[in-house]
């Protein structure tokens, strides 16, 4: 079992698109997993997660994800999230397709 | 091909408008997700991983070509150019954006269809047999029996609050090809002295709890059908367990109270409610049988058909893999696989749905149907028509002759997609069939079912697969559980667990040796898997995956 230090991001699905979502430290939702806000307490989430939750007007299904942080970057610790972050693996669609196209 | 009544097309319509108001106002604010939510999946329309998931409803798995022609239009300007054909004869939408659906939905009214889902405990779509009306085997199209059913419960207002939600499935033929054993009722077409019945089987269901359907009445006339049917609803609506989700299909209430227990209070209900269902019920049957009359055939020569046959070999190869025989001997049923090498099962681009659609509307009488062994079917087709409209599919990459080999496998969308996922099943499918395919092993490997699911729920029937794998999340991991010698005929039966699981790196390996150990141990080449399976049990197969453990059991 991983003993990495465990991290929370807030992330929901976009109202109107769908995609994957994430808060970022000014209160914006952003798409970019590496922008999001990384709470180290899981307190300090909780509390921001009842905030962002009330943002019905961008957000759907409001929840906290485990990530860690490993040189510098966001990474999910759940390979769940970790198809949230990217896309699924059959086509090059999702994040990843976007991603590409920067 | 069976039409929608003048009231139902008003009805879509009206949804329809109804629901672009709902999203507008979800959008301004108005209405709460809480508020939202049961309005959008009553529309078909669910919230996956990456993007919305909009699901078409494909009655009997029955298209036309302007139907067909439509959803290729829809995949093209809303989606990402493909849809994702089911196991419950739909097609799934993975990209659209919640503004563009109720444009969605006017597209499909537009040819008669929705995406209006059946939800909540009442008795869902009948579902029938993909090659109704056109099989040689069957005794009559089971269609039209299905329709009864449907309009009978629909409505009907004693079971608007069942325990749970009720699945009926029939077949009219002795060979099943509607999985009837794992419905909450199964129907099957009998003769008997030259009068038609069902045989009624009960309790069977995948999922949780997988169960294999009992016969509860070997011979039920058609006069008594109706009757007999609610009076088997109704002792469940009665004694089903409502204390439980999981323990409230009729399958634990047989299980619970025993066959011969149902079967006595069946028979009681029966009593009270035979006289109640009479010639109205007849007549109704008749009108809808009218709705489903065969295609006007054509006869002509087949010689041509029978010189090409001969002269290419690639050609037959596929004639001999992916058509089964018509009930007119001029005819052929022809199976389109969504399954080539490597390809998700199911997916169809934009541009090979208006293949098929061309091809469905020149060659085959316009009738198209979805399998739920996510494959398309062209019922009618004429045997001269047969050569022409293979080079026309394989333009388009749709003549894969694979269909009942082990590239030919089912799927759910798993973690890829589906929200409620614990593990992915696309790419162990696309590994398998192109694994085999590499090794040139999938002709001698002959008939053999794979079937996978990305979580309990068992969307992709892997309790019935001869190979059944069950995507599972281990601590955080991918962990893929193998089952051996499912069934889904009418021998059906749910499969053998081998024991632990494998990781995504292993379960290709595992399968292999899976096959290896079946090819060693066949009697020859016309021994499928499944009769090697049946004949020498699971240990051989556990012998091959798990080596090490029988080494550590020998050392106890
Ligand atoms: C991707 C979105 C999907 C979701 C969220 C979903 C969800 C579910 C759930 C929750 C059940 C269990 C229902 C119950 O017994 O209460 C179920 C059953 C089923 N699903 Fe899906 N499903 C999805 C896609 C599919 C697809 C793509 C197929 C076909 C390939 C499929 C075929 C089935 C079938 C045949 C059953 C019935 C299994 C039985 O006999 O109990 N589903 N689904
Ligand atoms: S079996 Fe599970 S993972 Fe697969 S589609 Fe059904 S609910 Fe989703």
């Amino acid at each position: 079992m991983s003993r990495k230090p465990i991290f929370k991001v807030i992330t929901a699905n976009h109202l109107t698109l769908g995609d994957v979502i994430y808060l970022d430290p000014w209160g914006a939702w952003v798409r970019d997993l590496q922008s999001a806000q990384v709470f180290d307490s899981p307190e300090r989430a909780q509390s921001r997660l009842e905030a962002a939750q009330n943002q019905t007007d961008v957000a759907v299904g409001v929840y906290l994800a485990d990530v860690h942080f490993i040189d510098g970057a966001i990474q999910p610790a759940h390979f769940r999230e970790a198809f949230r972050a990217t896309g699924p693996s059959n086509y090059d669609h999702g994040k990843q397709q976007q991603a590409n196209h920067v | 091909m069976y039409k929608y009544s003048d009231f139902d097309s008003d009805f879509v319509r009206e949804r329809n408008t109804q629901f672009r108001a709902q999203v507008a106002r979800r959008i301004s604010g108005a209405l709460s997700e809480d508020e939202f939510k049961p309005l959008r999946l009553m529309n078909g329309v669910y919230l996956q991983l990456h993007a919305y998931m909009l699901r078409v409803a494909i009655p009997y798995g029955t298209l036309n070509s302007a139907q067909m022609t439509t959803l290729a239009h829809i995949a093209e300007r809303w989606d990402k150019g493909y849809g994702h054909f089911t196991t419950r004869q739909n097609i799934q939408f993975n990209w659209p954006s919640l503004s563009d659906i109720p444009d969605i939905l006017d597209a499909l009214a537009s040819v008669d269809m929705h995406a209006i889902q059946t939800s909540g405990n009442t008795i869902r779509n009948v579902t029938a047999d993909h090659f109704a009306g056109a099989a040689a085997d069957e005794v009559a199209d089971p269609r039209p029996y299905a329709e009864w059913i449907r309009q009978w419960s629909t409505d009907h207002p004693e079971f608007q609050f069942l325990p749970r939600k009720f699945k009926i499935a029939v077949t009219g033929s002795d060979n099943d090809r509607a999985v009837i054993r794992a419905h909450d009722i199964g129907l099957q077409l009998v003769e008997q002295a030259g009068k038609l019945g069902m045989r009624v089987i009960i309790g069977g269901g995948l999922g949780r709890t997988p169960m294999i359907g009992k016969v509860l009445e070997d011979f039920v006339p058609l006069s008594d059908l109706l009757a007999y049917l609610e009076s088997v609803v109704s002792v469940w609506n009665l004694i089903g367990r409502r204390d439980n989700k999981y323990k409230a299909r009729i399958k634990i209430t047989v299980h619970e109270h025993g066959l011969d227990d149902i079967r006595a209070r069946v028979a009681e209900r029966f009593d009270q409610l035979r006289g109640q269902y009479q010639d109205a019920a007849l007549q109704l049957l008749d009108q809808i049988k009218s709705h489903f009359a065969p295609p006007p055939y054509r006869s002509g020569s087949v010689t041509g058909f029978d010189r090409d046959y001969r002269a290419n070999p690639v050609f037959q190869s596929w004639i001999d893999t992916n058509t089964v025989a018509h009930k007119n001997p001029e005819y052929a049923i022809v199976t389109i696989s969504l399954k080539a090498h490597g390809q998700t099962p199911g997916d169809a681009t934009a541009q090979q749905m208006r293949v098929i659609a061309d091809v469905a509307k020149t060659l085959a009488h316009d009738e198209i149907r979805i399998s739920h062994e996510q494959n398309v079917i062209l019922p009618h087709v004429h045997k001269s028509d047969l050569f022409a409209l293979w080079s026309a599919l394989k333009s388009a990459g749709l003549a894969t002759a694979n269909i009942g080999l082990i590239s030919d496998i089912i799927a759910c969308p798993g973690m890829d997609y589906c929200a409620l996922a614990t593990a992915r099943s696309i790419p162990v499918a696309q590994q398998i069939a192109q694994r085999f395919d590499a090794l040139e092993l999938e002709r001698d490997i002959g008939p053999i079912k794979v079937k996978i699911s990305g979580c309990i729920n068992a969307c992709g029937h892997h309790h019935v697969g001869h190979i059944g794998i069950l995507g599972l999340d281990r601590a955080g991991v991918e962990n893929y559980q193998i089952t051996l010698g499912g069934d889904a005929t009418e021998t059906a039966r749910v499969g053998d667990r081998t024991g632990p699981g494998f990781s995504a790196d292993a379960i290709l390996p595992a399968i292999e040796r899976i096959i290896d150990t079946y090819l060693a141990l066949r009697i020859d080449r016309d021994e499928p898997f499944i009769t090697t399976y049946r004949r020498v049990g699971l240990a051989p197969f556990q012998a091959a995956l798990y080596p090490q453990e029988r080494g550590a059991h020998a050392a106890e």
